[in-house]
């Protein structure tokens, strides 16, 4: 197993009490479990605010967690300290849904390469090494190797998500998450980058955790499918399981969005039990309970 | 893809500079200025505690090119004799028996040329027992034109040194209460906001009295710079704390984190620099408080003290009218100060105009 999430929690605080205190929390991930095998390619779908921003930055340690443990090749990496974590960062790199923050305007594309090269102490001693890799990645995500003068404002959003993808693939990482990566792209520019993504997958041996708030993209991409629901997952199974045979209300409508092209409508409130459990209605197709 | 050359957004915002005249201009006269303290002991005639008490309150010197007669002579100036006219009013009257020769690269006061060249070589001065006063002298008969080449050095620099503090500490502050926020954020803003809350000048006379008589003139100095830029550091670390909020959202930021950068490395490349367009601005436009906070301790005589000349102190004599009736000339340190302000402040208007579009483009959305 190369990530295992285990009852994984993270609450923001969201109102204060008059004494400073905290009063109320979202619960934007609430006792999360998830499984990922090498090479595996997961998607997790649900509407915008249910967390799996929260989640993905739970497993880079951009936020510490509440509680729960994240395993890391069987390494317990949860309360890892910086220095502890030096050797995971460059196994696990994250792509961005904006790119039009995701660079440094003041740094041109070498300089946003050579930043994450020097992390890598010794392995690209000399400037020709780092061109060369350089080149190589350009090269990997389709673009010309001339632009490495230019700075990110001179790009259209596909090529800086494609710049942004090749900045995390320099680290040579096994897992890559991309945090809405292709939601804020047109439609065929996200068709172009999907592709992209699939044959880098093949040509890296990448594991990707794939997250979209948009269900047709998942279905081009991933072969399992994780939806999540304020802060839960409500039902995790193989794309094509999902697609025909959902389960579980909430699923039911993403679904019906997704097809009509029309926002989620939401009848009656789904309620959340409070010790509910993923269980396994058969053959891998686990549904809230 | 085009050929051409790719330009940073701060490139660009100086082109656009450039187009502007009157930003140019000023940028211009303040070149001259910075460069006039810079060699100003070579530039003036005399050193700045050169006196002679028989030319006080001396006006400013004509040159003559010709003689009497109309002959070319080369430039000269006369010699000048203290008379008194029907009102008992003191008046420097020309003697054009007597003619000085004025000429370039003359002998005069010993000084370091750049601090470490000696030297008596300057620019211009005047040949034989005469004297030259080409803006007039002061109450001790020094002349006023080397005594304000002397006191833009410290005029002019107690700006830059002062504004080169106090930034230091308001980024540094400002920068790290907001990249880490919580109680490190608490403490160092509460920290501010207790400077904040004392007006400036009170803080600044408060300050003051701290500092020991018998300092001499660099120690004053030093303790004057210091003071200002304790006034001005506390609002810039407001400011840039909340730009720092909002910047360390930023998916790059995040991402830096993600490669393992530590915290310094990401607030000095990625947060900081990006706070620049909006502290070149604040910058230019805060020199001239640290210029006229220097004039009003030296003006109330808390600043610099004679014989040392700044702008501030050389406008102190300037306090009465009666100088000022029959001496008008001492008061022209203050149009130095006036222009400097003026130009510190044009510049910074259109620094602003020109970045800002920039900082659009920067993906605030
Ligand atoms: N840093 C934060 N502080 C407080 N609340 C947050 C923070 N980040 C996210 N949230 C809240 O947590 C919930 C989940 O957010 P997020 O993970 O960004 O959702 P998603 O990525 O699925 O749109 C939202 O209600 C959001 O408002
Ligand atoms: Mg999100």
């Amino acid at each position: 197993m190369l990530l295992e999430l285990k009852n994984i929690k993270k609450y923001f605080p969201a109102r204060k009490d008059f004494f400073g205190g905290t009063k109320e929390y979202v619960r934007a991930v609430d006792r999360v479990d998830l499984q990922l095998r090498a090479g595996e390619n997961l998607s997790i779908v649900g509407e915008s605010g249910c967390g799996k921003t929260t989640l993905a930055r739970l497993i880079v340690k951009l936020y510490p967690a509440d509680s729960g443990e994240i395993i890391f090749e069987g390494q317990d990496i949860t309360r890892f300290s910086f220095a502890q974590m030096k050797p995971f960062r460059s196994r696990v790199q994250m792509v961005f849904q904006d790119p039009y923050s995701s660079l440094d305007p003041r740094f041109t594309i070498f300089s946003v390469f050579q930043e994450a090269m020097h992390l890598e102490q010794g392995r690209y001693p000399s400037v020709d090494e780092q061109k060369k890799r350089m080149e190589e990645l350009l090269e990997a995500v389709q673009l010309p190797a001339d632009i490495l003068g230019r700075y990110p404002h001179e790009f259209s959003g596909g090529e800086r998500q494609r710049i942004a993808i090749a900045r995390a693939l320099i680290m040579n990482p096994q897992l890559l998450i991309l945090d809405e990566a292709v939601s804020s792209l047109d439609v065929l520019v996200q068709e172009q980058i999907i592709q992209l993504l699939l044959d880098l997958q093949k040509r890296y041996q990448l594991t990707y955790l794939f997250i979209s708030h948009n269900l047709r993209v998942v279905r081009r991409i991933s072969a399992r499918v994780a939806v999540m629901y304020k802060g839960k997952i409500v039902e995790l199974a193989a794309t094509g399981k999902v697609f025909k045979n959902p389960q579980h209300p909430y699923t039911k409508e993403l679904l019906a969005a997704a097809l009509d092209y029309r926002p989620v409508k939401r009848t009656t409130e789904i309620v959340l039990g409070e010790n509910s459990q993923l269980v396994d209605t058969g053959g891998g197709h686990f549904v809230i309970q | 893809m085009t050929n051409k050359k790719s330009l940073s957004q701060l490139q660009i915002a100086w082109q656009n500079f450039k187009k502007n005249r009157t930003a140019m201009v000023c940028v211009f006269i303040l070149g001259i200025f910075y460069g006039s303290a810079l060699f100003a002991d070579f530039l003036s005639p005399y050193s700045y505690d050169n006196e002679d008490r028989n030319y006080s309150y001396c006006p400013p010197m004509k040159v003559h090119w010709v003689d009497a007669a109309g002959r070319f002579t080369g430039p000269q100036v006369y010699g000048m004799t203290l008379k008194f006219d029907e009102y008992h009013k003191r008046i420097f009257v020309e003697d054009n028996s007597q003619r000085f020769p004025v000429r370039l690269f003359v002998q005069g006061d010993p000084y370091k040329f750049l601090g470490f060249i000696p030297s008596r070589t300057h620019l211009f001065g005047v040949l034989g027992e005469g004297r030259l006063h080409l803006l007039g002298a002061d109450t001790r008969g020094r002349d006023l034109l080397s005594r304000i080449l002397y006191g833009g050095r410290i005029s002019l620099s107690i700006g830059l040194i002062g504004v080169f503090i106090s930034f230091s500490l308001g980024l540094l502050v400002g920068g790290v209460a907001g990249y880490y926020g919580g109680k490190i954020d608490n403490f160092l803003m509460r920290f501010c906001e207790v400077f904040m809350m004392v007006p400036g000048f009170y803080l600044m006379l408060a300050l003051r009295s701290a500092v020991p008589d018998n300092f001499n003139s660099l120690q004053i100095y030093l303790a004057v710079v210091v003071i200002l830029s304790f006034i001005g550091w506390a609002g810039l670390a407001r400011i840039i704390r909340g730009m720092s909020i909002s910047l360390k959202e930023r998916e790059y930021v995040l991402a830096a984190k993600v490669m393992g950068l530590s915290d310094f490395t990401i607030i000095r490349k990625h947060i900081l620099p990006h706070t620049l367009s909006y502290s070149i601005v604040a910058i230019m436009l805060s020199i001239p408080g640290y210029i006229l906070g220097e004039a009003a301790l030296s003006l109330i005589g808390l600043g610099i003290q004679d014989p040392t000349a700044s702008w501030g102190n050389l406008l102190s004599e300037a306090m009465g009218i009666v100088p000022i009736h029959f001496a008008p000339w001492i008061l022209l340190p203050g149009v130095f100060i006036f222009l400097t302000v003026i130009c510190f402040n044009v510049i910074g208007d259109t620094l602003r105009d020109c970045l800002d579009p920039t900082l659009k483009t920067e993906g605030n959305h």
